[in-house]
């Protein structure tokens, strides 16, 4: 007869309890709708000023006159861009005229993990600019690739694969001419290579990727073929990811 | 009562060096003094409004499902909290980035939310969660400091970070290229903190010595009067 008692008022309180979780549940997720109603824009906003800061710290935001978001197109190249992601291209112009290229590549080889990269291309195939975007490099010694914390980055504003000539662009410990860092050659190497590949990928595609139409994806055979001949010059001794991408 | 729970927050029951809880958030986020500062002030922001809410509640949810209406109230609370700050402190959002939502994983928060919101009044309760995250901060900030001077070389870089982009009150102490790179790697943090927790627990013997003292002396005093 206790037993009995004693479940009639369980089984109620378990219903009870139930119904304060659910009311909790539903006041805690309409808390959370609601401050996302009223940041969302904001949030929007900020994520898009900061990818233009980002941008324009690549390419000053008076070589161009077009919007940059929206001239975009997404390419595929998973040996000279080091993703088999679609790589956004960000186009500028100017009166309507090709001016230079942001590309976002990335360095799959750095120190520990992927290095992203902003890298800012002018319609000669000269650098406008470099930034890393996104990294997990050891602090102290990997990270003097971001502009913070050293000016290293800056070394390859105006640079281009003809100055300093192919075979220099490696870091001084594999015979090329950009400085290593103390204690740390893994990372600057990756983002030399990754540069370096990011103008071959422009110098055999540039007319290509400002042909298409915006979003779409550049078709890589057509534009890859007039440039073959430049691909085989290339030397052999800076890494593996390199020799693969002769064989496209 | 409100120096006692002052006490207990800042000193006695530091939720850093003493309960050592939110280790994981202390630990990795501590490279910079504006990073610790940062971490402090959100912790800080969901300790006083869970308490707050669980307070508020505590007499009418039963103690069985406490604890499953203590996360909901706290998750709700620091994903708030961190849509708030990417909409407002974006750059140091940046920063923090997953740290924030690892503020749920505090066990700080929903230790107090237990030991101390659940049977108190919703006044003494938020000034407990404020002097609880006050003293999380402090021990954030003062191992923010010792890395990143010892790392770095600097104090308060990244200001701008929180303060608008022309606040730069950076502090170069050190000479640059300076820096002790195990302060910054987690060792560092793991050590660091360990030399703060010996240093607390040497003032408090220091503190108690004195007070054994104290009455020794008097009642020496009064013998040899």
């Amino acid at each position: 007869m206790g037993n009995s008692d004693a479940r009639r008022p369980t089984l109620k309180s378990m219903a009870v309890a139930a119904g304060v979780l659910a009311l909790f549940a539903v006041v805690g997720v309409g808390l959370v709708a609601l401050t996302e109603d009223s940041t969302h824009e904001r949030i929007d906003r900020n994520e898009r000023e900061f990818l233009l800061r980002s941008l324009n710290d690549v390419l000053p935001g008076e070589r161009y006159d077009n919007a940059l978001f929206e001239d975009t197109i997404q390419v595929v190249d998973a040996d000279l861009l080091g993703t088999n992601q679609p790589v956004t291209v960000y186009r500028a112009r100017n009166n309507g005229r090709p001016e230079a290229v942001i590309l976002a590549p990335v360095a799959p080889d750095g120190y520990s993990g992927a290095i992203r990269l902003l890298v800012g291309i002018n319609y000669d195939g000269t650098l406008t600019g470099v930034r890393v975007v996104a990294h997990r490099e050891t602090p102290g010694l990997g990270d003097a690739i971001e502009v913070q914390r050293s000016d290293w980055i800056l070394g390859f504003d105006q640079l281009s694969l003809k100055q300093p000539p192919l075979e220099s662009w490696a870091v001084r410990r594999d015979g090329g001419q950009f400085d290593q860092f103390t204690g740390a050659t893994v990372t600057p190497r990756a983002v030399v290579k990754a540069v370096r590949n990011s103008l071959l990928y422009f110098e055999r595609h540039r007319d290509a990727l400002f042909a298409d139409e915006a979003s779409g994806a550049a078709s890589d055979s057509e534009a890859a073929s007039p440039l073959k001949n430049q691909q085989e010059d290339r030397p052999h001794s800076q890494s593996e990811t390199h020799s693969e991408s002769e064989n496209d | 009562m409100i120096k006692e729970i002052a006490l207990q927050g800042l000193w006695k029951n530091n939720p850093g060096l003493v309960q050592l809880l939110g280790l994981c958030p202390l630990l990795a986020v501590t490279t910079s003094v504006i990073n610790g500062l940062g971490l402090g002030l959100a912790t800080t922001l969901v300790l006083a409004g869970s308490n707050l809410c669980v307070s508020s509640i505590r007499n009418w949810v039963r103690p069985e499902i406490r604890i499953p209406v203590f996360v909901m109230i706290i998750a709700s609370l620091v994903t708030t909290v961190e849509l708030a700050m990417n909409a407002w402190f974006h750059d140091l959002y940046r920063v923090l980035g997953i740290f924030i939502p690892l503020i749920v994983t505090n066990c700080a928060i929903i230790g107090r939310a237990e030991a101390f919101a659940s049977r108190n009044s919703p006044l003494p309760a938020v000034f407990d969660g404020l002097m609880m995250g006050a003293g999380f901060t402090l021990v954030l900030l003062v191992l923010g400091g010792i890395r990143e001077l010892l790392g770095h070389g600097t104090l308060l870089a990244g200001a701008n970070m929180m303060f608008g982009a022309d606040t730069d009150i950076t502090l170069h102490v050190l000479a640059d290229d300076s820096g002790f790179l195990l302060a910054l790697l987690p060792p560092g943090a793991f050590i660091g903190l360990g030399l703060l927790v010996a240093a607390k627990n040497v003032i408090d013997r220091r503190l108690e010595l004195r007070r054994q003292a104290l009455p020794a002396i008097g009642a020496a005093a009064s013998q040899a009067g």
